[in-house]
């Protein structure tokens, strides 16, 4: 018995040491890049400083009282949610259209599938430069289109804050509607094909089987679908970046340009902490809240 | 037996959508590559829609002329050593995580999970002045530790699940064979976790190859900007010359697209390897 006993003990200590041993180097990187970045965060939003100076001045609280108050963080986080509203209310069905088209049509459509994917094979950054040149009003390709139907030419949709930001929007859908096509793609495909059969053999048409059998076997896709889109446009940011800015007159502006812009254009480190900080505690509550009224769903 | 072809509202309205798009996805490439064989007045005199008048080349060989391969250069650097700090290192950690049984097992990777959530943007200004300290600021050396350690959690995610469904016999029968834990990584794991890398090295390689705010923030000098910066260069100097910065984007997309071709169905199944539910 005893030996048993040392053998387990011995068993579940070397088991431990090489547990440590593979988990040393991941949370190495986790803790340096991620954990002590966050902490350090909260820290630095308690200063002022201009990130040069070796002499942080103690702030108190004064950082997050302006935060409370600023209108610009504000607007950027009512433009985060305008995105992501719009992003799910355009992406999700045309993407769900796309790939029905896809899935039902089979390998004649190969050639659709390939162009309809190629926005995806762009960084964000050559995206955002490829339209703001196809915004350009004197050599963008929408200029050009209105002067085909008659128009004026000259269309400035970036320059005008009313319009700017569901330009923007349009290039997101533009980018993104491939990821959640493909997405849906391997959902369908996932359908057992006698559900597909069964309901052509029982007289339904395509339409019918989309609504009536597809798409509701299809819940849990949707639903992490708008979760992963939900995530992405809160911390959204390159895209906007290159095209707008923030701009014109903080129209596009969104939480991630507005901490940018005041840790690294205006140097305001201490306030550019706090933004970043609030930021970090508008997604993380706003990803539990989704996270909690999906899954309290599901259990009822 | 025959299909019924029924014209319906809902096949017209899906038909329509289906050509709109296509114009809709094609269009913008098609203005980019047409664009990026004009002459610099060409969009201005002979229209956008137009083809260009000849095999007009000096853009491209101007961009091949340019410090353009000293961002390529860089890119390569950065992805490759991320890449394959990130595989080991996941590698190493789906081990015990999916293997062991330990207190700390599920805490920990809790943990890890966790950390896919967090907004690289609240960390910028933390890792930027990390960056100083450490003497790495506007060097290629600095992208390398953001980028492994972001694109870790998700990539420990996903290969972890990937080995929990390797076979437990295959272990067993090793440890019986007198494998120690190491050596069963070695010989038995490591070699069964193939596919799984493989479909990580392609979602992480896309990801870090077009990563844009880090890049942003911890370099400044051309000599060590990656390629999306390059982009952002080219811009400055040539703002209004439209067909050249199309030719730089054309570059930019090129890898990709030649990606695309050679392995369509691998590309596909390695970028969507990042929409798992968290």
């Amino acid at each position: 018995m005893q030996t048993i006993n040392t053998l387990y003990n011995q068993r579940k200590r070397s088991t431990l040491i090489a547990a440590t041993i593979f988990l040393i180097p991941v949370f190495f990187f986790i803790l340096i890049f991620i954990l002590y970045p966050i902490v350090n965060s909260f820290w630095l939003s308690l200063h002022d400083w201009n990130g040069i100076s070796s002499d942080k001045i103690f702030y108190g609280l004064e950082n997050w009282k302006t935060l409370a108050t600023d209108t610009v963080f504000y607007k950027s986080f009512v433009n985060n949610i305008i995105i992501v509203v719009l992003s799910i209310a355009i992406q999700l069905p045309i993407a769900m259209a796309l790939a029905f088209l896809l899935d039902t049509g089979g390998k004649k459509l190969n050639f659709l599938k390939m162009v309809y994917f190629l926005p995806m094979l762009m960084s964000s950054v050559a995206v955002g430069f490829l339209f703001k040149y196809t915004y350009d009003p004197q050599f963008g390709l929408i200029s050009a289109i209105s002067e085909l139907f008659g128009g004026e030419g000259m269309v400035d949709l970036l320059g005008n804050p009313k319009i700017a930001i569901y330009a923007v929007i349009s290039v997101i859908c533009w980018q993104y509607i491939p990821f959640y096509m493909v997405y849906f793609l391997a959902a369908f495909s996932a359908l057992p094909e006698e559900m597909y059969e069964a309901s052509i053999i029982d007289g339904a048409t395509y339409g019918q089987y989309f609504w009536k059998v597809a798409l509701p076997s299809m819940k849990g896709s949707v639903k992490s679908a708008a979760v992963l889109s939900l995530v992405g446009s809160l911390k959204y940011f390159d895209l906007i970046y290159v095209m707008t800015q923030g701009g014109p007159n903080g129209a596009t502006e969104l939480m991630a340009t507005y901490m940018y812009k005041n840790a690294f254009q205006t140097m305001k480190m201490g306030y550019g902490s706090t933004v970043a900080s609030g930021m970090f505690i508008v997604i993380t509550v706003i990803s539990l809240l989704t996270l909690r009224v999906l899954n309290g769903k599901e259990e009822a | 037996m025959k299909t019924r072809k029924k014209i319906t509202v809902g096949k017209v309205i899906v038909a329509i959508l289906a050509l709109v798009w296509l114009v809709i996805a094609g269009g913008p490439f098609y203005f980019m590559v047409t664009s990026a064989f004009k002459e610099q007045f060409e969009i201005l005199t002979a229209g956008v829609f137009a083809l260009p008048e000849g095999l007009y080349l000096d853009n491209f060989i101007g961009v091949i002329k340019s410090e353009f391969y000293r961002y390529l250069l860089n890119s390569t650097f950065v992805v490759a050593v991320s890449l394959v700090l990130i595989l080991v290192t996941s590698l190493c950690a789906a081990y015990p995580f999916s293997r062991f049984k330990f207190k700390l097992n599920k805490p920990l990777f809790g943990l890890v999970v966790a950390a896919m959530a967090v907004p690289i943007h609240v960390t910028l200004i933390p890792v930027f002045q990390l960056t100083q300290k450490i003497h790495l600021y506007d060097t290629i050396f600095a992208l390398i530790g953001p980028y492994t350690a972001f694109n870790l959690p998700i990539s420990v995610f996903i290969l972890t699940t990937f080995m929990a469904d390797i076979p437990k016999e295959l272990e067993e029968s090793a440890e019986i064979d007198g494998c120690g834990k190491y050596r069963t990584f070695i010989h038995v794991i490591a070699p069964l976790s193939k596919p799984g890398l493989a479909t990580l090295a392609i979602y992480n390689a896309v990801n870090m190859w077009n990563e844009f705010s880090f890049a942003l923030v911890l370099t400044q000098s051309a000599k060590s900007r990656t390629l999306p910066l390059s982009i952002w260069e080219f811009q400055g100097q040539y703002n209004s010359n439209v067909p050249m910065i199309m030719a730089v984007l054309t570059f930019c997309a090129l890898p990709m697209i030649a990606a695309f071709a050679v392995g369509q169905d691998k590309l596909i199944k390695g970028m969507m390897a990042g929409a798992v539910k968290g």
